[in-house]
């Protein structure tokens, strides 16, 4: 008997962090992530003193959950586009306290309240830090339901880790649509408590803070978190390769757009054009030098592929670094191309010597 | 010869260290109060504190209890988190005017309205004092700031906030008390709050919530003696002193329905 079952998107990410040990959970309802709120509010109870607080707000929703964090305990938010802007107060302060927690974006059309549907538009958002500050988040980018379930908990696994707060980045498709899962045994938890805070007893008081007022101070600061995102970029740093010898371009894409890139090299390969896959699973640290390895084992040309206006293209130019020539299709705003609409871009840009560029059709 | 008793000396719970504060400022009064507070219920090992944005933000460096810092008017928010995750634990949340009833006014009304566990150590000196003396939520009509040069104009600037009040209304509040902190009787009346709100935490009853009214000679451009009178004769006029919700007073033993 296998243990796979069929769950939508958000429901995974949901038994996941309830697998993965997650003992507070504070979320405020924004669509398209509703499903993983209602999730926790029903299942936070089934991990031992679990907590589930529907909070009055994100900023406050971030803000518990660094309360919760600062204790110990395992944490996480999630929310859409609008709330995560909301939350970034509490991103920054959690990296500058260096607090672990998982923060999910179900992500929308934007800017603005944009629309409900599937969009990929907090690229940068996410990967650019988001709030105020010198600090980074690792950002995890999965393509199905089996990733979402794979990817959450290794969130967990990071944000401990690295004792950073970790994004688990997904699009309103990846979150309402439904697959096979199969749930793996969680990684024991391995987690320093010496810096939580849980009341001094006898001992000595402590305190988390991230207010560090003489310039040195702050300064030696920033650079103790540079060194902590330096080893994040040389040991997480991941991503998808599927390449073959004859191809005559790699798309570079991720989440949703992976999936509709891989319908489109389907068809483009029954028209007998061979075309691969980079597909990043971790947006930040970008997977830079391995899409170098791969434009300089060959591939001359590079597609960039998202449902946003080109800004994971900024981090391929730079990854790439003028080694092969890099075009961009990209559909934002909720609408989500047909593979096919994906293949006669690519055909056409192959055969069409003359396009150097082009951000439209 | 007799025997040499100690009356008075420098409570267990606060580091010895020389504070930040300007002369006059009621912050270090009330730290100190807290502290005796502390040391006498025996709860230092078990009290967790969450510092303002504000003139008490390195409040850390002298509560000798464990704390984690907030974003600025956060406190609630992050005391909920921690009291969630440690119920038998003391969690305090120490704010001033600016923090607690206009940056962090929706994060202290709901952690009023879900009746969390928690305390609110509430500093009301009606400025920001941190910054330089600006108009605060609660700065007096007519009060000169630097940002209401000619004095706060209600229709320009809009009233003073009664923060106190609003939450004494909410079902979830245990105790709310407005003190003041401008002479030895009243001092010691606002230690006697502080300890009524974190026995009433104790016993979890209820959000618990104590207002000092604190001078700050500093950003009222002041003498320390003058801003102590201009608490008692103008503040105190716009901000009763008194109990404004004391559940158990009213004969409940605690506001859960």
């Amino acid at each position: 008997m296998t243990n796979k079952v069929l769950m939508q998107g958000n429901l995974v990410i949901g038994e996941a962090a309830i697998r993965s040990g997650c003992r507070f959970y504070a979320g405020y309802p924004i669509t398209p992530q509703n499903e993983i709120t209602e999730y926790m509010a029903e299942n936070t109870a089934r991990v031992e003193g679990g907590v589930f607080i529907q909070s009055e707000s994100e900023i406050a929703a971030i803000n518990m959950i660094a309360g919760a964090s600062a204790t110990g305990a395992r944490v996480m938010t999630s929310s859409s586009g609008p709330g995560i802007s909301l939350k970034q107060e509490g991103i920054s302060s959690m990296a500058a306290c260096e607090l672990p927690g998982v923060i999910v974006n179900i992500m929308r059309g934007g800017p603005g309240l944009g629309n409900i549907l599937p969009a990929q538009g907090d690229y940068f958002q996410a990967t650019r830090g988001g709030g105020h500050g010198d600090y980074r988040t690792i950002v995890l980018a999965p393509g199905c339901a089996q990733e979402l379930a794979d990817l959450t908990m290794d969130a967990f696994d990071l944000a401990d880790k690295y004792r950073t707060p970790v994004i688990l980045l997904a699009d309103g498709m990846m979150g309402q649509m439904m697959e096979p899962v199969v749930f793996r045994k969680p990684k024991p938890r391995e987690y320093r408590t010496e810096f939580s805070i849980t009341g001094a007893g006898e001992g000595k008081s402590k305190f988390i803070k991230g207010l560090i007022l003489p310039a040195g101070d702050m300064e030696a600061h920033n650079w103790k978190l540079f060194r902590k995102y330096e080893e994040i970029t040389r040991k997480e740093t991941r991503a998808v390769c599927e390449i073959n010898p004859d191809d005559q371009a790699v798309i570079v894409a991720y989440g949703t757009a992976s999936r509709i890139a891989k319908g489109a090299i389907k068809r483009l390969k029954d028209q007998g054009i061979s075309v691969g896959l980079f597909r990043p699973t971790t947006l930040w640290p970008f997977p830079a030098a391995e899409l170098l390895r791969v434009v300089r084992g060959g591939t001359k040309k590079v597609l960039v592929f998202e449902m946003s206006t080109g800004q994971m293209l900024e981090d391929v130019r730079l990854a790439v670094q003028g080694v092969a020539e890099i075009d961009f299709y990209g559909r934002p705003g909720g609408t989500v191309p047909p593979p096919v609409e994906l293949a006669n871009v690519i055909a056409r840009r192959l055969t069409d010597k003359k396009r150097v560029f082009n951000h439209f059709e | 010869m007799a025997k040499e008793k100690i009356i008075y000396q420098r409570p267990k719970s606060l580091k010895k260290a020389y504070t930040h504060y300007c002369p006059g400022c009621g912050h270090s009064i009330v730290h100190r109060i807290m502290c005796e507070v502390f040391d006498e219920m025996d709860i230092r090992g078990i009290t967790i504190g969450v510092p303002p944005a504000g003139c008490a933000v390195l409040a850390y460096f002298y509560f000798d209890v464990d704390m984690q810092e907030a974003p600025h008017g956060r406190g609630p928010a992050v005391a909920t988190g921690i009291k969630r995750m440690l119920p038998d634990r003391v969690v305090f949340s120490y704010q001033g005017d600016g923090d607690l009833a206009a940056i962090g006014t929706a994060e202290s009304f709901h952690a009023a309205s879900r009746g969390e566990n928690i305390t609110v150590i509430f500093i009301n000196n009606a400025v920001y004092g941190m910054t330089g003396g600006q108009m605060a939520p609660t700065t007096m009509l007519g009060q000169k700031t630097t940002t209401s040069p000619a004095g706060r104009n209600s229709i320009i600037d809009g009233y003073p906030t009664k923060i106190s009040e609003a939450l004494a209304l909410m079902p979830g509040t245990a105790f709310i008390e407005r003190c003041m902190v401008t002479s030895p009787a009243s001092i010691l009346k606002t230690k006697k709050a502080i300890r009524k709100a974190f026995e009433y935490q104790r016993e979890q009853v209820g959000f618990t919530m104590v207002e000092i009214l604190s001078p700050c000679p500093t950003n009222w451009k002041m003498t320390p003696l003058k801003s102590l009178e201009w608490v008692e004769e103008e503040m105190k006029k716009h901000y009763p002193i008194g109990v404004l919700k004391d559940i158990k007073a009213q004969g409940k033993e605690s506001n859960a329905e």
